[in-house]
């Protein structure tokens, strides 16, 4: 850090002739900081403009209302207060939305996870005329785009008469393709030796998925499952078309609900609610980073199916 | 999805009444494990393409006991409407700052990324976090940071001597709010993608040209940027897609208003079935969705074909 000079005192560095900046840069040895402080800068930069208003959130869901609504801004705030809370639980039926969003979330992801491990066993490891095929249609509806189908699927939940319950709030997000994708990609990278060791010991398919599969495969059906469980608990058009009472929303739309009856600028109610809807993900997150990073940047592929 | 498929492959045309008898087997124990996902696939993904593209066709407000067919009487009334070229072209502008916005900011985030700065594993995590969180809660609190009376981004105006729009109820502000929202959202996926793309370069491509002498911004544009067009094109097309998709931060914000200022292709498709009981007119806009999406899929898939390889 404290040398001024670029080529410090690394005898390699001297012999390339006139070290442009980039080179010091891209290494981001110790020595070499001080020549970095601009990527600092941008990186600091960079995260405030992510922390900032999420800060916002946190603070302002427990500021009190004379902090809140005081300009010149008060940005630390020096009082803390649960009033917020207390009034979105006063104004909005939270308990229901948190029951809701936790069922949903839960049921819908454990189903689909399921279904996905099953899918994937078949199209990995089971015969089928025409496999292939099939496998491309599966493949194929992650083209289609989820907006189009919520006029239809609104309909034929109807039809099924499940408007408003927690069977039509979950049945058609169960349905998983890109989870399937992912999973048999998977199982099929694993050692074929170890099934036919199975294969010999008389194990059936159902042991062989159960105690080989299941076990060897459990970083990528993590990461299936987090996908899923943070979809679901994120899902906002589904739930808003097809619940139609208060008392059936999930927390995304309860928020909408919070905004529409706490009065029109009652920030610190609002704020406070949305910290319900936010935290719980953020906590999944921080600890399942690694897997939902790679998950999701998966994922994207496939439009959440 | 070659041949080289499982273990339990035959291995010659010699079936013996065992393997026939297990074959049978696996194949009933293939619907088992396969079809109820398949047959959800097809009841909530495929069907709806089809009867949406029926419904398109026809009149209904979800009461009547059937839609009644019209022909294209819905396809005529959306292109003669000049509402719904306005909805075009709202949602050609969110399509294309957006994504724009993103990739640009995008793959400069992940150059800065790249860097390997102490901390930078810290600030990624921050980045994405967004990706993680509900639209709706963003879109919350940021109609908190828009107030113009006591959010955040009036300290930026009065900073410069101005005075704050009033964003979302302003005509000519609602728009920029939500793209900034929409930004700020899928940013860090895109960085995070594109620092995928940069860590699987071959260094020694990049140590060549640096010892060749190129600068930091020959670099980037003649090897780091080519080297990621695949990256890109993945980028455009899926960010494209959530694009057009974009929702729960419209509805929360702004419900597609002031007048129809924010109204995009998906909160129209939206409005007219779900708020105004329209079906076959938001059916006739859901082709119109459907056709898009399929036809930009199609053209990039095309084009990556060609220009990929560089």
């Amino acid at each position: 850090m404290s040398a001024p000079t670029t080529t410090s005192s690394r005898p390699r560095s001297s012999d390339v002739a006139a070290p442009p900046p980039a080179r010091t840069k891209r290494r981001g040895r110790p020595g070499r900081l001080s020549r970095s402080w601009w990527g600092f800068l941008l990186l600091a930069a960079a995260a405030l403009a992510f922390i900032i208003p999420l800060y916002m959130l946190v603070t302002t869901a427990f500021k009190t209302n004379a902090e809140i609504y005081a300009w010149p801004m008060r940005f630390f705030p020096s009082e803390f207060t649960w009033t917020n809370l207390r009034t979105a639980w006063e104004v909005a039926p939270f308990d229901a939305f948190i029951k809701n969003s936790v069922l949903v979330t839960l049921i819908g992801s454990v189903a689909k996870v399921i279904l996905a491990v099953f899918t994937a066993y078949a199209f990995a490891f089971l015969p089928f005329p025409g496999k292939k095929g099939l496998f491309l249609v599966m493949l194929g509806a992650l083209m289609v785009p989820g907006h189009v189908t919520l006029l239809v699927n609104y309909i034929t939940i109807g039809n099924l008469g499940l408007i408003n319950t927690y069977a039509g709030l979950i049945l058609p997000g169960v349905a998983s393709a890109f989870g399937t994708f992912l999973l048999r990609q998977h199982f099929m990278s694993l050692p074929p030796e170890v099934f036919e060791a199975a294969e010999l010991d008389g194990a059936g398919h159902f042991r062989t998925l159960r105690s080989l599969v299941v076990p060897m495969s459990v970083p990528a059906i993590a990461t299936v499952a987090l996908v899923a469980v943070i979809d679901e608990w994120n899902s906002f058009v589904w739930p808003l078309i097809i619940t139609n009472s208060v008392n059936m929303r999930t927390l995304p739309i309860g928020l909408m609900y919070l905004k529409a009856n706490d009065g029109v600028t009652a920030w610190g109610v609002l704020m406070s609610g949305t910290l319900i809807v936010v935290l719980p993900m953020l906590l999944v997150f921080l600890f399942a980073q690694r897997y939902i990073v790679t998950g999701l940047t998966g994922a994207a592929a496939g439009g959440g199916r | 999805m070659t041949g080289l498929a499982t273990s339990k492959a035959p291995a010659t045309p010699r079936m013996s009444a065992n393997y026939r008898k297990r074959h049978r087997r696996g194949v009933a124990l293939f619907a088992l494990f396969a079809f109820p996902n398949l047959a959800l696939i097809g009841v909530f993904a495929y069907w709806p393409v089809l009867e949406n593209l029926y419904l398109s066709l026809t009149r209904w407000d979800f009461i009547g006991p059937a839609p009644v067919f019209i022909g294209l009487e819905n396809y005529v009334q959306l292109f003669t409407s000049d509402t719904f070229g306005d909805v075009l072209r709202i949602t050609l502008i969110w399509v294309v700052v957006v994504v724009g916005v993103s990739l640009v900011l995008g793959i400069a985030l992940a150059s800065l990324f790249s860097m390997k700065l102490p901390g930078t594993t810290l600030v990624t995590g921050i980045v994405f976090a967004p990706h993680v969180i509900a639209g709706a809660a963003i879109a919350a609190v940021w109609l908190f940071i828009f107030d113009p009376n006591y959010g955040l981004a009036r300290v930026f105006f009065n900073a410069v001597g101005l005075s704050s729009p009033s964003w979302i109820t302003d005509a000519a502000w609602a728009l920029p709010a939500l793209l900034i929202v929409s930004i700020w959202k899928g940013v860090g996926f895109v960085s995070i993608v594109y620092l995928a793309g940069m860590q699987g370069m071959p260094s020694d491509v990049l140590e060549a040209a640096r010892l060749d002498g190129a600068s930091r911004w020959q670099l980037f544009r003649r090897i780091i940027l080519p080297l990621l067009s695949p990256t890109t094109f993945f980028l455009v097309i899926t960010q494209t897609i959530g694009a057009f998709q974009a929702f729960d931060v419209i509805a929360v914000m702004t419900g597609g208003g002031p007048a129809s200022a924010t109204t995009t292709l998906s909160w129209f498709i939206y409005d007219q079935a779900f708020n105004r009981s329209n079906v076959g007119y938001s059916a006739a806009a859901g082709t119109v969705m459907f056709v898009l999406l399929m036809a930009i899929t199609i053209l990039q898939f095309r084009f990556v074909e060609r220009k990929v390889h560089y």
